[in-house]
């Protein structure tokens, strides 16, 4: 499935984008009418919202780093058939594995040195968790999407026993997370203060190197052969549980890079929604975009518009902003039904 | 909590998890048939949300449960028409559903937050409630706690003494085979399907009409779903045990609101939680008891033997498959 399918015809595509297109407007329109409200009002403020000026630019962009990181590390374990959930809670590992450093770094002189530290045991944290998840499917069989589940939720627990717990504002915790930290130790930024160019490099490069992974070397030829035939895989001597635990490793790993990003180049602290749902919603990017590097970050960033736009849309249109989540989920079922018809009317045999 | 009276503990659990008991049985229904309904969580907050406001609209409780009921099931004829008839991912159109019926549910009910609205009261059953012990646990309970009790014997009755159970439990395990014999697979998998989100619509209404009353967001059911899910496997797709692991589920969730009056410093989060690394871990526990070495080591004792029996049981072969007729 995928906006991006292979080798088909641009007529067919064409054809397949206008039914997309038309059946996500009409079933957006359709939900907006039964909120009794009025379609053109709220997919203006929409478009408004996300792309109106280069501030709101620069937070679309904000909102696009970390989903296309996490989209990024979701293709590493898709590829070898698994379906990380828990990417989530990978992000969350990260963040606070980043806050960890950041609070142990404070006093310190170097403050690149202490960043470079974060965002390295933020690529750690999240590697770790993602891990776990694949010892529980290799070793205590549960299934990666329980296991994953189950780890989002705990990794959500730790996160709001340290913001009240050890690592509490002076005073008393609160759900506006710790202290801020200082601003030395946030991350450059330009266009009014919002956009960080060392995020916008960091995630380029993640997309390359997973591109590089996946496509070029024999890791990721692995990858793709457990994925395709995990039986034929393994008898032609690749153990799939080790490869499980490397896929789930790197993907965790930009998961958690995602995270380390969060809180050193947008909430500058640990709050209790580090994580904003990314996870998630990464994972319908990549299901968009076939499961392939380069789809990923095009979808991300329409997202990314749908997510900011619909900010505004409580205080412009009394509106609720899970507007963007219905936009989105229509989108990906759109997609899919298309896919589905297509391939029932053809008769194709590929597996979806 | 200094005063603990084991009747009102079991009564608040056979309350409690009236929800989750409904849920995790018409998940059963539908994965017994082979489809993996993965919408269950945003599916019960969607209904949990649309019975609420018809129950609002019309101060009807029955036309509330019967929009909850409703919703669960189109849900799933989305899931069933996906994955039955075009043969896509249950996982990841069910997954899609979930996050679009959660974002739903909080856009449309956007209106109806926070306020007062019909709830079910206590209907207790005529001299049945007087039994000392037995009285208030089991015959002093609401509407769907009475429906969720009477639908474990019938799930169970219908999945193996009947003929129709019979046969869902065939083609759960081999589509290909009950096709062989002239049976309407895809149809009846798709029916199933929906008659299991039907269950699922109904532990939605019971939340916001009955256990957790209101509309909200959060509205307090959320990640529910998901664990009614983990509660299907750890309770081996047999309906009478998974609706144990239901009940162990509403007990350790009661048990988490006495911890915190007993540990006052840890944040109340901190126990909302932890009903999940403990569902890992009897997960684990699960597919351990499952290994051959377990059977074979716990052969001199009985109560192990016993454990492991219990705690054993194994998904139906045909689970998550897109069947094609050829």
């Amino acid at each position: 499935m995928g906006l991006f399918p292979e080798n088909s015809r641009p007529r067919e595509f064409l054809l397949k984008a206008v039914f997309i297109a038309g059946g996500v407007f009409c079933l957006t329109s359709l939900v907006l009418l039964v909120a009794g409200a009025p379609p053109w009002p709220a997919f203006y403020h929409l478009f408004v919202g996300a792309l109106g000026s280069w501030s709101k630019l620069a937070q679309v962009l904000m909102v696009w780093i970390p989903l296309t990181l996490c989209a990024c590390g979701l293709i590493y374990s898709f590829r070898i058939g698994l379906w990380n959930i828990g990417v989530e809670g990978q992000v969350v590992a990260g963040a606070i594995a980043s806050t960890a450093v950041l609070r142990f770094g404070v006093e310190s002189g170097s403050a690149s040195l202490v960043l470079a530290m974060a965002f390295a045991a933020g690529i750690l944290g999240g590697s770790l968790w993602a891990i776990l998840a694949g010892f529980l499917k290799t070793k205590g069989g549960v299934n990666e999407i329980f296991g994953g589940l189950g780890l989002n939720f705990v990794a959500q627990g730790i996160t709001l026993w340290l913001i009240f717990g050890p690592w509490k504002r002076p005073g008393v915790g609160s759900m506006s997370g710790t202290e801020l930290f200082p601003e030395s130790l946030w991350l450059p930024t330009f266009l009014s203060g919002r956009l960080s160019p060392v995020g916008l490099v960091v995630t380029v490069l993640a997309l390359g190197v997973a591109a590089w992974v996946l496509n070029r070397t024999r890791l990721g030829l692995a990858l793709k052969g457990i994925g395709s035939n995990t039986r034929a895989a393994y008898l032609h001597g690749l153990n799939p549980n080790t490869y499980f635990i490397i896929a789930m490793g790197m993907a965790g790993g930009c998961a958690g890079l995602a995270g380390a990003f969060q809180v050193t180049g947008v909430y500058h602290r640990l709050i209790p929604v580090i994580s904003s749902n990314y996870g998630y919603l990464a994972l319908l990017v990549v299901m968009l975009a076939n499961y392939r590097v380069w789809g990923s970050p095009w979808i991300a960033f329409f997202f990314a518009c749908l997510n900011v736009g619909s900010i505004q849309l409580p205080i412009v249109l009394k509106l609720d902003s899970s507007l963007s989540g219905i936009i989105q989920g229509a989108l990906v079922l759109t997609t899919l039904l298309v896919y589905g018809l297509r391939r029932k009317t053809k008769g194709e045999e590929r597996p979806a | 909590m200094t005063d603990f009276d084991l009747t009102v503990l079991l009564a608040s659990i056979a309350a409690g998890a009236a929800p989750i008991v409904l849920a995790v049985l018409g998940e059963t229904i539908s994965e017994k048939g082979g489809v993996i309904n993965l919408s269950l969580d945003g599916s019960i907050l969607l209904s949990a949300m649309v019975s609420f406001a018809i129950a609002y609209q019309s101060n009807n409780l029955f036309l509330g449960f019967a929009g909850g009921a409703l919703v669960g099931a189109m849900t799933a004829a989305v899931v069933g028409f996906f994955s039955v008839f075009l043969g896509l991912s249950q996982v990841a159109v069910g997954f899609v559903l979930t996050l679009t019926a959660r974002d739903l549910a909080y856009f449309l009910g956007n209106p109806y937050a926070r306020l007062y609205g019909p709830q079910t009261g206590l209907l207790p059953i005529p001299w049945l409630h007087d039994i000392p012990v037995l009285g208030p646990i089991f015959f002093n309970q609401s509407f769907p706690a009475y429906l969720s009790l009477l639908l474990i014997p019938f799930v169970w009755w219908y999945l193996y003494k009947t003929p129709m159970g019979l046969r869902l439990r065939a083609i759960g395990e081999n589509p290909e085979a009950a096709y062989a014999r002239g049976t309407n697979t895809r149809t009846i998998q798709f029916w199933y399907t929906v008659a299991g989100g039907l269950l699922v619509g109904l532990a939605g209404a019971t939340f916001s009409l009955c256990t957790k009353t209101g509309w909200g967001r959060p509205q307090g059911a959320e990640g529910t779903g998901w664990i009614a899910l983990a509660i299907v496997i750890f309770g081996g797709w047999h309906p009478v045990k998974t609706a144990l692991g239901a009940y162990l589920f509403a007990f350790l969730q009661i048990m988490g609101i006495h911890f915190q009056g007993w540990w006052p410093s840890v944040p109340a989060q901190v126990f909302q939680v932890a009903p999940f690394p403990l569902m890992i871990f009897t997960l684990i526990v699960m597919y351990l008891a499952q290994r051959s070495s377990a059977r074979t080591s716990s052969r001199g004792s009985p109560w192990l033997r016993g454990m492991v029996r219990i705690l054993s049981g194994s998904a139906p072969a045909g689970l998550g498959r897109s069947f094609k007729p050829e």
